[in-house]
């Protein structure tokens, strides 16, 4: 058996063939800054940020498609790496609208001119990931510092004329996560890199809408992109990050059970994402699982009980709705039996829910007559 | 499913039979993209050429229906050519004569005609499924929802076993299911025929354990009333209250006429909902239950994962939750009830009294659920079951089963046949897909599929709105010509009330389970005058 042995940041360590040095450094508790690299993805190289010094190297190298090879001695936190770092971070951030996470080459302090930022930008251009932003993470953590008459952005209109999904390239980094996640992790083929006048874009066939395309609305891109390109229209300006709180629940929809973070504001669920690493989803949803969680704010929810009078329904509270039953009920057994009563539980309903109605049936009532829709 | 959805990144094949599952398990069907991309075979068997066809290395299209006579040609061939598992099927089973004699009667030539199929196909998926292993074999809806459902389960069991796929990592018989509880609201016992944890009410022990602990004298010792019966019943005064709860019957279940009819025939029906629906319309009490998200509990996904489910927002107005509105009914008839909240009615009730759970609790899910069996608190969940071949009832049983052809086949007044099944963008009858922002606008109204070969015939165009009837009713209906549908098939969903499929579908059911026959029915497609 070989001895697979490298040295990161001056430490021994050993690592599997067909390993990166991502991964070396990951399973080793080294950290290295990405942004393009998508988990369960083919490593693409794209972004730049995760260069790594090897010695014998003249260039500086991207640690997440880079493998690592025996004897290797690599460096994640020189002055070098952290200067490049740093350059690409600013010609990111020059080359788009991210007004945001910039602090001007004058001034100093990075923790006012972020405390200020929310305030100077009214809240329709604030960036709708404000404070969920790889990008300006990084910004702040690497010092980025350029004046914004460094911009070499020009005006890119957003894309609103899907449902559910906003697209706006003013914003977009191009880090390819948005193709990696539709390409190989939901397999959508939706999107694409298009090369074209010297320029990335991501476009579909045709560089059509979302709507008018393969794309089937799973989200998955809006989960994978590290900046405010992609975001889901029903969450703008309601969903702030430093304003929710995160509950992980069970989607209601189909029998998978993916997990999903409902993110809380004001008491309503704004956004919802995948929980990543979690069973069985892995951080995915589909379409209904993402979007579908408004059925509940409608305001045709039924909200007390009602009792059909003369063909019509009335208000009634909870005592009245429920003595009827029982008078009713209790009618039915003493004239013909428990069984003239029969019952359906529900498919959608929490397991406790069926629980208690099939103990009200056979333990209460006195007969097996409860199903549900086992079987469609 | 005896298997779990992590399998699906590490198997080797596929056999996927009636599911279309990017659009009803979306999620579930990416990790099996992934593993194709990866180099997993896929063989898809299905009458449509849905979008895992893409993927799929091979794709039988099959004629509704005929699901038996494939899979027994299949089992006639793997036999034949000496192709099975001989140590699992000689260690693991029984009865293996008598399904090989059997299945003599299904040669590939007979079958194949059956099938509407090339002979060489059923030869070649029969080689393919033999060089691997094992195969994860994969079901939904296209298999049960038949008035042979329960042999088309049979067969697909018949056929595992043969190929000794069961009891094994990435191979198994894994039925999605459809509702997101099902698989939960069978194991707490919403069935007829047996308590929680599958423990069956003629069984008198069992019956002496439930009365026990629920505190109570006799329990009813026979099986209770599945909904058609009960349905039936509402009409000839056998069932004079009905409780329904959080199902839209009048939209889900076939032939609405007919469903209508028995629903309005109940002398007291009580419905519990979120919302007025098309079912509500016919009850004399309605009770606001609160929502998902709305209250704590347990959802049990179709890998048996038994998953939280939390609380994010309050329930509008007066609305309670479902098991309180139980428990408010069982005090109301003297039963008093001690848990008083879901986590309490886990852990104390269905935690303690179905052995499969015993090792499942609250504290011990709150990230990733359990995988049940699960039999004590030290236990990690199971992730495949029958390990190593070790089959609850001793050896696993071959059981031959006969083709039979749908209910109601086409003929000349009705030519074509409907099948029917769920989109991606709705669920069920929308009462909540419908009322979400955006969903609607990526699908906003039915239609029906049919081939382009159908379409000319009829002299149909695309997006012209059309007549399909069937013997009990009609529908207008938007054509849509797609390459999906063989021809001599219209498919449609039921989401919209209004041109639901369910005003068409028969009311025919599997002798045994008493599932509708949604999957096939005769119909016939017009141009409006
Ligand atoms: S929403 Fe899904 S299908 Fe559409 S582009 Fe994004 S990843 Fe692809
Ligand atoms: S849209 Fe987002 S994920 Fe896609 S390339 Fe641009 S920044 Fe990256
Ligand atoms: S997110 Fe989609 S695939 Fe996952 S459970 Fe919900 S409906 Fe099913
Ligand atoms: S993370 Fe390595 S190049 Fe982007």
């Amino acid at each position: 058996m070989p001895d697979h042995k490298m040295l990161i940041d001056s430490r021994e360590v050993t690592f599997k063939p067909g390993m990166t040095i991502l991964e070396v450094a990951k399973n080793n508790g080294i950290k290295i800054p990405t942004l393009c690299h998508l988990k369960d993805a083919t490593p693409t190289g794209t972004c730049k940020i995760c260069v790594v010094e090897v010695n014998g190297e003249k260039d500086l190298v991207p640690a997440c498609s880079t493998p690592a090879k025996k004897k290797m001695t690599v460096q994640t936190n020189s002055k070098r790496t952290i200067k490049s770092r740093r350059t690409t971070i600013e010609l990111m951030i020059t080359s788009g609208n991210h007004n945001c996470g910039v602090s001007g080459k004058s001034n100093g302090n990075w923790t006012d001119f972020q405390m200020k930022a929310i305030q100077y930008e009214n809240s329709d251009e604030l960036c709708p990931v404000w404070g969920d932003c790889k990008l300006q993470e990084l910004a702040y953590q690497y010092q980025a510092k350029m004046d914004r008459s460094d911009s070499i952005w020009k005006s890119d209109s957003p894309e609103l004329i899907n449902p559910l999904i906003i697209r706006d390239f003013s914003r977009c980094i191009k880090c390819g996560r948005c193709v990696q996640a539709c390409n190989e992790i939901q397999v959508n083929k939706a999107i694409d890199y298009s090369y074209k006048e010297n320029d990335i874009k991501i476009i579909t066939p045709g560089d059509k809408p979302l709507v008018d395309s393969d794309c089937v609305f799973c989200g998955e891109c809006v989960q994978a992109c590290p900046v405010g390109a992609l975001v889901e229209k029903k969450s703008k300006d309601k969903w702030r990050p430093f304003n929710s709180k995160k509950i992980r629940t069970t989607c209601p929809y189909c029998g998978v059970g993916c997990q999903q973070l409902l993110h809380v504001s004001k008491g309503q669920i704004v956004r919802i994402t995948g929980v990543e690493k979690a069973e069985p989803n892995k951080g995915r949803l589909c379409v209904k699982g993402r979007f579908g969680y408004d059925f509940i704010y409608s305001k045709e929810r039924l909200k007390t009980p009602l009792i059909k009078d003369k063909g019509h329904f009335r208000k009634a509270s909870w005592d009245e709705a429920l003595d009827l039953v029982v008078k009713k009920f209790k009618e039915i057994i003493a004239e013909d039996g428990p069984g003239a009563l029969a019952g359906v539980s529900c498919a959608r309903s929490i397991n406790e829910d069926s629980y208690q109605m099939q103990k009200l049936f056979r333990s209460v009532f006195k007969t097996n007559n409860i199903d549900h829709c086992a079987r469609t | 499913m005896t298997n779990s959805f992590s399998e699906f990144k590490k198997a080797k094949m596929f056999l996927i039979i009636g599911s279309n599952m990017t659009q009803a398990h979306p999620v579930a069907s990416t990790f099996v993209k992934n593993s194709v991309q990866k180099g997993a075979k896929l063989i898809v068997v299905d009458p449509r050429k849905h979008k895992l066809t893409d993927f799929a290395d091979i794709h039988v299209p099959i004629k509704v229906g005929s699901d038996i006579a494939f899979l027994n040609s299949l089992i006639h061939v793997i036999i034949d050519e000496k192709l099975y598992d001989k140590d699992f099927v000689t260690s693991k089973t029984e009865n293996f004569e008598e399904l090989k004699q059997k299945v003599k009667a299904y040669p590939p030539e007979t079958c194949a005609k059956i099938c509407g199929i090339k002979t060489s196909l059923v030869y070649e998926v029969a080689r393919a499924l033999a060089k691997v292993k094992p195969v994860m074999l994969c079901y939904t809806l296209g298999i049960t929802e038949h008035t042979c459902g329960t042999n088309n389960v049979v067969s697909i069991a018949n056929l595992q076993m043969l190929l000794g796929n069961l009891g094994v990592e990435c191979g198994g018989v894994n039925p999605l299911r459809g509702q997101n509880n099902v698989q939960g609201a069978c194991d707490m016992g919403a069935l007829p025929n047996v308590f929680p944890g599958y423990q069956t009410v003629v069984d008198k022990s069992c019956r002496k354990k439930f009365e026990t602990f629920w505190k109570v004298k006799t329990l009813p010792s026979e099986n209770g009333l599945m909904i058609p019966e009960m349905m039936e019943g509402l009409v000839d005064g056998k069932v004079r209250g009905f409780y329904i709860f959080g199902e839209n019957l009048a939209n889900t279940e076939p032939d609405i006429k007919k469903v209508e009819h028995e629903l309005s025939s109940a002398q007291f029906l009580v419905v519990q909902d979120i919302f007025l629906n098309e079912t509500t319309v016919f009850a004399d009490v309605v009770l606001p239950a609160a929502a998902w998200s709305e209250n704590d509990g347990t959802f049990t996904n179709s890998e048996r994962r038994v998953s939280r489910v939390r609380t994010a927002s309050k329930a509008p107005g007066e609305a309670k939750p479902n098991w309180w509105i139980f428990k408010e009914i069982a005090k109301r008839m003297g039963h008093e009830w001690s848990s008083s909240s879901a986590k309490e009615i886990w852990d104390d009730e269905c935690s303690i009294i179905a052995p499969a759970f015993t090792g499942i609790k609250y504290s011990r899910i709150e990230e990733d659920g359990l995988q049940w069996p699960c039999s004590d608190e030290n236990h990690m969940g199971t992730k495949f079951l029958h390990k190593d071949g070790y089959f609850t009832k001793g050896k696993g049983s071959f059981i031959h089963v006969d083709w039979t052809p749908p209910a109601e086949i086409p003929d000349k007044k009705y030519p074509l046949v409907l099948s029917t099944g769920r989109r991606l963008y709705h669920y069920h009858t929308r009462t909540q897909t419908g009322r979400c922002e955006g969903l609607n606008d990526l699908l906003g109204e039915e239609t029906a599929d049919i081939s382009l070969k159908d379409a000319k015939t009829f002299k149909i165009d695309h997006g012209e709105t059309i007549l399909v009837s069937s013997r009990r009713g009609k529908v207008e209906v938007k054509a849509n010509i797609t390459d999906e549908v063989p021809e001599g098939m219209v498919w449609m969903a039921f989401h919209f009330r209004k041109n639901n499929a369910n005003w068409l579908t028969n009311p025919a059911f599997d002798p045994i389970t008493l599932t509708a026959e949604y999957k096939a029915c005769a119909v016939r497609i017009d141009k409006l005058l």
